[in-house]
C-alpha cells in the first residue's frame, strides 16, 4: 500500500462515489478545467464529463440552492466551497433551505458540502476560518470534520451516501501533510462516531481535525512527564457520539477539549455542559479548555501562532490538570 | 383576446380561480374565528397567475408555490382540506402540524417544492432541479413566482444568472403586485418594467396582464414550451395588484383608495366570467353548477380540517433527520451509460466552441463606431480573426 495523503483521500472518494453512482454529481466554483483552488477535483472532469462537474458562477447562494434542488430530484450533488469562509454567503440556504427540509415536510436533502476550513497556512481573515459551530447549532444538518486521510475518505463516502445534508470540513492544513496507508477496499467510516486516537489513564483530551494532532503531539510530551493521557477525535461534531466522551471522562475524571475553533461557543462549551450533567460525579478537576482566542484569523505568522492552539499549550493545560 | 383552449379546459380554469378565491374567503372567516392558527396571506386578484400559470405546465413538470399560490398548489391536484389542514395547524395537514400556510409540498407524485419564507432562494433551487431533469433525460420544466419586492434580493439575481448560463429549462413569474409589504414598487426597483431583469442575463422575457387569465395562460405556455425547447429560461413579468394587505392583520392603509378602485374594475375573476360568456363558453346554469361544487367542496373540508386532531406534543422532536423513513432515488429516463466512464470522458480543456464572444475574441469595431464621419465602412475583418485564431 502506497501512503496516502488527506487531499488524496477525498479525491478518491470523489472518485469512487462518482464511478459507483451516477447519482453522484459535483458541482462548484473553478471545480472542472482546473481542478478546485486545492485541486480536489483534479482529473474528475476527464472521467466524469461535464453534466457531472459542474462549473458555476461565483455565487455561493445559487450553488448551495441548486445543489438541494438536485437532491430533491433524487440526484446525490457535492458543492465544493472554494474556501470555507465563502459558506458565510449561503448561510440560508443551507440553515434555512437544507436544513429544516426534512423536518417540516419531509423532504430529505441528500446533499454534501465540503470545502477547506482552518488556519496555520498564513490565509488571513477570510481564508482559514472554522465555521462548524454556526452549523452545529442548526437541527438537521450533519457535520464532519476528519483528522486523518483514512477518515476523511470512509466518512466523505459516508457523507455522500447519506441522505441528509452533511457538511464536510476539510482542514486544508492537513491536505498535504498528513499521510497513511488506507486499503484499496471500498470502505466507509460511520458518521457520529468518534474514535479513541490514544488510549491513556490520566485524563481525557478530546479534539478533532488539525487539532488532534496538536493533541497528540502534546500526549506524547506529557508521557516523558509521566502523565497518561487519552485522545478521542470526535470526527462528527453533528451529531456528537456523546457515549464515547462520557465513557472516558468516566475512567479518567478529567478532561481537556482541544478545538481550532474560537473560544466562546465553540464545540468545548457544549461538552463540558453534556458531561457536567450526565457525570458530575465522575470528574476529579474543573473541565479545561485549549482553543483559539476570540478574534478573527489573524494573517501575520507571529499572531496567528499566538492565536492558534499549539502543543505546549495543550501541555500546559494538561498538566495542570492532571496534577489538579 | 383568442384561446386555443378547449371549452373544457375553459371552465377548469374558472373553475380553480373561482376555489382559489372561495377557499381564502373562507380562511378569512376562519381567521376571524381564531381557527388559523397563523398567519394568512391573501392572493385576492391575483388568482389568474397562479392558476394561468400552473395550469401551462405538464404532469411531470415542478412547481414552487410562494405564498400568494394557493391557485398553483390547488391546479397541482392539492385539495382545500390540504390548504385549511395546514392553516389551522392540524395533524391531517400535509406537514403534520409542522409548517403551516402554503409550506408543503410532494416531491414524488404532484412535483411541488414547499417554498421558505426567505424571497428568492427558491429560484436557484428550481434551476437546480432543472438541470437535474435536464441530466436525467425527463425533459421536464420548472416554475416558480416572485413578487417585485423579492426581485431586490441577492439570490434572486444569483439564481437567475445560474439559471441562464446554464439555460435551464426554467420559466420564473415576477407577480408584480406593486407591493411589497408597505413598499411601493418605485421605492424597490429603478425599472418601469421587471421584465427588464431578464436582460442583464439574457434571457427571454415578456410582460402580460396578470389579471387576464387566457392571456397568462397562453403565455406561460409558451414560456414552458420555449424552456423545455433547450433554449433557456424565461422570465415573465404579470402586471397585477395587491388587493389586500400583506397579511390579513395588515389593512393596508398606505395604499391609496383610488389605486384599489382603478384595479377593482379589473378583476380577474369577473373579466373571466365575462369572456366565457361572451365567448359562449357557458351559461347561467354551468357557472351555478361549478359554483355549488366548489362551496360542497369546500364546505366538506371546513368539515374535515375542524374534526382533525391537532399533532401529538411528542411530534415536536421528531423528524430532525431521514433515517431510512425516505428514499432518495432518481427517475433517470436516459441510459446511465452515457454519463459513466468511458462514455462520459472528455478533454479537461475549455473547447473554443464554448465561447460566444464575450471577451474569448479581440474586440471588433462595434456598429455605431462603424459609421464613421466620411461615411465609409470600416475594413472588413480579416476571416481568421472572426475565427479566433
Amino acid at each position: 500500500m502506497a501512503e496516502t495523503t488527506y487531499l488524496e483521500a477525498i479525491r478518491q472518494a470523489l472518485f469512487e462515489e462518482m464511478d459507483r453512482d451516477p447519482a453522484v454529481v459535483l458541482i462548484g466554483e473553478d471545480v472542472g478545467v482546473y481542478g478546485g483552488a486545492f485541486k480536489v477535483s483534479e482529473g474528475l472532469l476527464e472521467k466524469f464529463g461535464w453534466e457531472r462537474v459542474i462549473e458555476t458562477p461565483i455565487s455561493e447562494s445559487a450553488i448551495v440552492g441548486a445543489a438541494v434542488g438536485m437532491g430533491y430530484a433524487g440526484l446525490r450533488p457535492v458543492v465544493e466551497m472554494q474556501f470555507i469562509d465563502f459558506i458565510a454567503c449561503c448561510f440560508n440556504q443551507i440553515t434555512n433551505f437544507a436544513a429544516k427540509s426534512h423536518y417540516r415536510w419531509g423532504a430529505p436533502v441528500p446533499m454534501v458540502l465540503r470545502g477547506p476550513c482552518g488556519g496555520g497556512v498564513h490565509g488571513g481573515p477570510f481564508h482559514s476560518a472554522n465555521p462548524e459551530m454556526y452549523f452545529v447549532h442548526t437541527p438537521g444538518l450533519k457535520v464532519v470534520c476528519p483528522a486523518t486521510p483514512y477518515d476523511a475518505k470512509g466518512l466523505l463516502k459516508s457523507a455522500i451516501r447519506d441522505n441528509n445534508p452533511v457538511l464536510f470540513f476539510e482542514h486544508k492544513f492537513l491536505y498535504r501533510r498528513i499521510k497513511e496507508d488506507i486499503p484499496k477496499s471500498d470502505f466507509t467510516v460511520p458518521i457520529g462516531k468518534a474514535n479513541v486516537r490514544r488510549e491513556g489513564r490520566d485524563l481525557t483530551i478530546v479534539s478533532y481535525a488539525a487539532a488532534l494532532h496538536t493533541s497528540l503531539e502534546a500526549a506524547g510530551g506529557l508521557e516523558k512527564e509521566g502523565i497518561d493521557a487519552e485522545v478521542i477525535d470526535l470526527r462528527t461534531l453533528l451529531p456528537l457520539d456523546r457515549e464515547t466522551i462520557l465513557a472516558s471522562v468516566r475512567k479518567t475524571n478529567k478532561l481537556l477539549v482541544v478545538h481550532e475553533d474560537t473560544r466562546t461557543g465553540g464545540i468545548a462549551g457544549e461538552i463540558a455542559a453534556m458531561v457536567t450533567e450526565s457525570a458530575f460525579e465522575d470528574l476529579d478537576g474543573p473541565i479545561r479548555r485549549v482553543t483559539s482566542l476570540d478574534t478573527p484569523v489573524p494573517y501575520a505568522p507571529q499572531l496567528e501562532e499566538y492565536f492558534l492552539p499549539s502543543a505546549a499549550k495543550v501541555v500546559a493545560a494538561a498538566r495542570e490538570l492532571a496534577h489538579y | 383576446m383568442t384561446s386555443t383552449l378547449t371549452r373544457e379546459k375553459h371552465l377548469e380554469l374558472y373553475y380553480y380561480m373561482r376555489l382559489n378565491r372561495e377557499l381564502e374567503e373562507q380562511m378569512v372567516r376562519l381567521f376571524r374565528q381564531n381557527k388559523i392558527v397563523g398567519g394568512l396571506y391573501s392572493s385576492f386578484g391575483q388568482e389568474a397567475i397562479s392558476v394561468g400559470t400552473a395550469y401551462a405546465l405538464g404532469p411531470g413538470d415542478w412547481i414552487a408555490p410562494m405564498i400568494r399560490n394557493i391557485g398553483a398548489l390547488l391546479v397541482r391536484g392539492f385539495k382545500p382540506r390540504d390548504i385549511l389542514t395546514q392553516h389551522m395547524a392540524r395533524y391531517t395537514s400535509p406537514t403534520l402540524g409542522k409548517d403551516g400556510t402554503s409550506h408543503f409540498g410532494d416531491l414524488k407524485s404532484r412535483h411541488v417544492v414547499s417554498p421558505i419564507s426567505m424571497l428568492g432562494d427558491l429560484i436557484p433551487v428550481m434551476t437546480g432541479i432543472a438541470m437535474a431533469g435536464r441530466y436525467l433525460g425527463q425533459k421536464i420544466v420548472t416554475m416558480t413566482w416572485i413578487g417585485d419586492g423579492g426581485t431586490s434580493t441577492g439570490v434572486f439575481h444569483e439564481g437567475l444568472n445560474l439559471a441562464a448560463v446554464q439555460k435551464a429549462p426554467f420559466v420564473l413569474i415576477v407577480e408584480n403586485n406593486q407591493w411589497a409589504y408597505s413598499t411601493p414598487v418605485e421605492r424597490q426597483v429603478p425599472l418601469r418594467d421587471l421584465a427588464d431583469r431578464a436582460k442583464a442575463y439574457g434571457i427571454e422575457s415578456t410582460i402580460v396582464d396578470g389579471n387576464d387569465v387566457v392571456a397568462v395562460e397562453r403565455t406561460a405556455r409558451e414560456a414552458v414550451a420555449h424552456a423545455r425547447s433547450g433554449s433557456g429560461p424565461v422570465l415573465i413579468e404579470a402586471k397585477t395588484m395587491r388587493m389586500r394587505g400583506h397579511a390579513q392583520h395588515d389593512a393596508a392603509e398606505y395604499v391609496p383608495k383610488e389605486t384599489l378602485e382603478a384595479w377593482k374594475k379589473r378583476d380577474p375573476l369577473d373579466r373571466y366570467e365575462k369572456f366565457l360568456h361572451e365567448n359562449k363558453l357557458w351559461d347561467a346554469k354551468t357557472k351555478k353548477e361549478i359554483d355549488a361544487r366548489i362551496a360542497r367542496e369546500i364546505q366538506a373540508d371546513v368539515e374535515f380540517a375542524e374534526n382533525s386532531p391537532f399533532p401529538p406534543p411528542e411530534l415536536a422532536g421528531q423528524g430532525v433527520y431521514c433515517e431510512g423513513c425516505h428514499t432518495v432515488e432518481a427517475d433517470w429516463r436516459r441510459p446511465k451509460e452515457e454519463v459513466m466512464p468511458p462514455r462520459s470522458s472528455v478533454k479537461a480543456e475549455w473547447p473554443m466552441k464554448l465561447f460566444t464572444g464575450n471577451g474569448a475574441q479581440p474586440a471588433t469595431a462595434n456598429k455605431g463606431a462603424a459609421k464613421s464621419k466620411s461615411g465609409k465602412k470600416p475594413a472588413r475583418v480579416p476571416a481568421r480573426i472572426k475565427a479566433g485564431r
